[in-house]
């Protein structure tokens, strides 16, 4: 039997609206938890698998699955598409890995529903996987050319020669670290800057933590998620969701990044090391009609930007704000247009300090080069079904859950509500994206 | 939960063995849509015809039924054997049209019939009697009569060897269109663990004519679909065509996702017992195959399959205990019936819809420790039965199935005593497999079954436990 296929009936004179159909992740897990023994490849699979028995496509051809992880070992150069050839999809589904940090996961939503716009492929499927348990741990530069120097050796004394060459410290294995590489500094010590340089109190640090549980733990028990997750390995929520905690119980906490009396950032307000994958479903939009796929949100536009963090021109995780500052522009939108806020809380510091920038005259006119402040925002549309702080962080998977969340709440709340994505990645970048239910 | 007594039989030293102790020899069922591989025979009481004009329109080839004499042989071999008229081949099946017995000498022409064939039949033979049903009769010997053939098929049924079923077919008023169904399902190898039984066809003469693959385009929703019997219910279904919407709850989630993809269905992660999971099943139906599916977005059959135990002896059971049984087994199939058979809620029951039940052996008979469990199954009966008259008008069916001892995790959890005792002690010698529960389903739930309404079928291998 042929495969079938879904990408012939491309009506080029029609508008193409790319939209999201939907989602699938599995519920995160902490490092070292339940999802310890498991690669990223057997969580995308599995996690792909979910997707494509959501919406009944197995032994369908898609137009593409783009995904990725941060941590990723050597052997997995070709992750997604071994992820696909794994799955019930066709094998004859296309697939290719992309990575942005923190932003994989909505790079490649942006990706996906580029291509459906510009009339590439009707439908695909966007997301990302990571796992903190499962990081790679590489040989030291030393050892590697030791060793590369043997193998290309022709007699057994070269060998000897190049192989004598190792030394003990050499031998010593390399783990990945979460520090940036032109500055040495962990990503919670630059947003300890950051905190700092905007104020951010630990009040209010924990009381965006708290929410986070508190939305999040809501939203499991109201079955909100029965149809955008599927349990994995025992795991039917996620691991690190606490409905009991509270700004007290957080506010007992000792700091863990920052020095001194402004140190604010503690394991409750900062995102955990996580394990999970998430994935979304995107289609064009006359296509999902005419094949009975759900029709959640429109993929409206996004922007990424980056910030000079090296010169400490601006902090790490600040790019969001001036990417959002130039997708508005570009829609003629204000900050308070939107139903929805999705904030990816790298640290409860980072959503904060953010608000406080859009909020500040001096940074919208300075930085943003705008002649008044962005403004508030009504926080009880901030992050209503929980975000980072309490469902954990699998870095490439954050995107996806993200979107897949946020295009559901939109939909139920009727078309036209329009939500907001930011994202901030290591690197100093930054990526942003607006739905619109339909 | 691997049958080690079947496997040993299956080893020629083991069968040696157990022949020798006389212990019972479990066979290898016919299974799936076959037909029987030899001939199949067919005689009738006086002038009863529906069976051949049913088999007729089944296509299929019949030998006239051999009768035996009745009259015993010489003195001295009297009732032997040899005087025994023989079939030339071996018998796939004998279907006994029996629906013109009237009177008690009637009977004997009965026995003469199924004497000789019961000797020719080969593995996973059938006899299949068809009989009035004896409400019909104002006679008394009449209706005495039609129930006489109830008795004779359930002991014919416990004579068999081989893998071999006997069933009883009552008809009423019914036509070789309503009954062929009946008839393909009781011949083919869809009814392997099904003996012993009496199935009721009514009347309808505008039957769809059974189809190879009667469930093309057509939705099915089958609720417990994660595993088990609900994962063979998936299969079967989308086997024979259907488009399959597997239901589970979120937490057997990834292996329903398993499920859905292999059967190439759709997973519905859904609590049956939330308020309004009846309306979540329509909308889902109506979203998805709103435009392209046979029923326009209709469902063509839901089967309530999902079920839990919580097992206690009765003075030992508290109220959750007794409560969440009844909730999932009985009360939530109640509740999205409600909401399906709404006939202008989007996605609900198509007319000429299907509604099958999953009841039990013990909801039947009872059994310990399953007060709460029988109750809720007993109940799903009586929900059938209730339920079936009154959606004649949108010629909507409702029946249940009565699944015996399955192999499945759930009775893998038996005492081991206890499951070897009741894998063993029915006409099969042998447990059920989750598929022999899914056939029935289907064939339930076929368009071709629009005569056969408000029927609780055994899938049990006429098991003696929970009789």
């Amino acid at each position: 039997m042929p495969p079938p296929s879904h990408d012939d009936h491309a009506d080029r004179a029609a508008p193409r609206v790319p939209v999201i159909v939907g989602g699938n992740r599995i519920p995160f897990g902490k490092a070292g938890g339940a999802y310890a023994a498991v690669s990223n490849q057997d969580m995308l699979t599995s996690t792909l698998d979910g997707l494509v028995a959501r919406f009944g496509l197995s032994s369908e051809r898609l137009g593409e699955v783009a995904a990725g992880a941060v941590l990723k070992h050597a052997k997995d150069f070709n992750l997604t598409r071994e992820a696909v050839l794994g799955s019930t999809l066709h094998p004859t589904t296309p697939a290719y890995d992309l990575q942005q940090a923190c932003g994989t996961g909505l790079e490649a939503v942006v990706q996906v529903a580029n291509k459906i716009a510009l009339g590439q492929i009707e439908t695909g499927v966007a997301g990302g996987v990571d796992s903190a348990s499962d990081a790679p741990i590489a040989v030291s530069d030393g050892l590697r050319a030791a060793l590369l120097t043997a193998s290309r050796a022709k007699t057994l004394g070269q060998r000897a020669k190049a192989l004598a060459a190792v030394r003990p410290r050499d031998l010593a294995p390399q783990t990945p670290r979460n520090a940036e590489p032109r500055t040495g500094l962990s990503m919670g010590e630059h947003q300890a800057l950051t905190t700092r340089s905007w104020a951010v109190s630990r009040q209010a640090q924990d009381e965006l933590a708290a929410a986070s549980h508190h939305h999040l733990a809501q939203a499991w028990e109201s079955g909100f998620f029965d149809d955008l997750a599927t349990p994995y390995l025992r795991l039917t929520r996620d691991e690190g969701v606490r409905p009991g905690t509270s700004v007290d119980k957080l506010g007992a906490l000792k700091p863990v990044f920052g020095r001194g009396e402004g140190a604010t950032m503690t394991a409750g307000n900062s995102t955990p090391l996580s394990d999970g994958a998430a994935l979304v479903l995107l289609a064009e939009e006359h296509w999902a009609r005419e094949r009975g796929l759900p029709v959640l949100a429109r993929f409206v536009d996004a922007e990424v930007a980056a910030v000079d963090y090296v010169s400490a021109d601006e902090g790490l995780l600040m790019a969001p704000a001036y990417a959002l500052s130039r997708l508005l522009e570009r829609h003629g939108l204000a900050l308070q247009d939107f139903a929805e806020y999705e904030i990816h809380e790298a640290f409860a510091s980072t959503v904060l300090a953010t608000l406080a920038a859009w909020e500040s005259e001096e940074f919208c006119r300075d930085r943003l080069g705008r002649s008044a402040a962005l403004g508030p925002i009504d926080r009880d549309r901030l992050n209503v079904h929980g975000s980072s702080l309490a469902a954990g962080h699998p870095f490439a998977a954050t995107g996806g859950r993200i979107v897949a969340t946020l295009a559901k709440s939109l939909a139920q709340r009727g078309p036209g509500s329009r939500g907001l994505v930011s994202v901030c990645a290591a690197g100093g970048q930054g990526v942003v994206a607006i739905l619109e239910a339909v | 939960m691997a049958d080690l007594y079947s496997r040993v039989t299956g080893h020629p030293a083991g069968a040696a063995l157990t022949k020798r102790l006389g212990l019972p020899q479990p066979a290898t069922l016919r299974r799936g849509r076959r037909w029987p591989g030899e001939a199949i025979a067919l005689g009738a009481v006086g002038g009863g015809d529906i069976a051949a004009r049913t088999l007729h329109l089944l296509g299929l080839p019949v030998v006239p039924a051999v009768h035996d004499a009745g009259t015993e042989g010489p003195k001295d071999g009297a009732g032997s054997a040899d005087s025994v008229p023989a079939y030339a081949e071996r018998l796939g099946a004998l279907v006994l049209d029996a629906t013109m017995a009237r009177t008690i000498a009637d009977l004997e022409q009965v026995r003469a019939m199924l004497r000789p064939a019961l000797k020719a039949l080969g593995p996973s033979g059938r006899v299949i009697v068809v009989g009035v049903a004896p409400h019909k009769f104002s006679d008394v010997q009449a209706s005495a009569v039609g129930q006489a053939l109830e008795g004779i098929t359930r002991s014919v049924g416990k004579e068999m060897r081989h893998g071999g079923t006997a069933n009883l077919v009552q008809v009423a008023d019914s036509t070789a269109e309503g009954t062929a169904s009946t008839l393909a399902f009781l011949l083919q190898g869809r009814s392997a663990y099904v003996s012993g039984q009496p199935l009721r066809v009514g009347n309808d003469r505008h039957a769809e004519h059974p189809a190879p693959r009667p469930f093309e385009g057509r939705v099915v929703v089958v609720t417990g679909a994660a595993r088990g019997i609900g994962a063979a219910i998936a299969e079967v279904f989308a086997r024979d065509g259907a488009e399959v919407v597997t239901v589970d709850v979120p937490s057997a989630g990834d292996a329903l996702a398993g499920v859905a993809n292999r059967v190439g269905g759709m997973a519905l992660q859904l609590d049956i017992t939330n308020p309004d999971a009846g309306q979540v099943i329509a909308r889902h139906v109506a979203e998805r195959f709103g435009d392209r599916s046979e029923g326009q977005g209709r469902i063509h059959a839901i089967v309530h399959n999902a079920g839990i135990t919580r097992d206690k002896l009765l003075a030992n059971t508290d109220a959750t205990r007794w409560a969440g049984v009844l909730e999932v087994n009985l009360q939530a199939a109640l509740r999205i019936n409600e909401a399906l058979l709404d006939p202008w809620s989007p996605g609900g029951l198509a007319d000429g819809g299907r509604i099958v039940n999953v009841a039990s052996t013990s909801g039947i008979a009872g059994n310990r420790g399953q007060a709460n469990y029988a109750a809720s199954k007993a109940g799903v009966i009586g929900a059938t039965r209730a339920l079936a008259p009154h959606l004649r008008d949108r010629r909507i069916t409702v029946n249940a199935v009565a699944p015996g001892f399955i192999e499945t995790e759930m009775t893998g959890k038996i005492p081991v005593a206890t499951r070897e005792f009741a894998r063993r002690f029915n006409s099969m010698h042998q447990a059920g497999k989750p598929v022999d529960v899914a056939e029935a389903i289907a064939y339930f739930a076929d368009p071709a079954s629009s005569a056969v309404n408000g029927q609780v079928l055994r899938v049990c291998g006429q098991s003696q436990i929970g009789a």
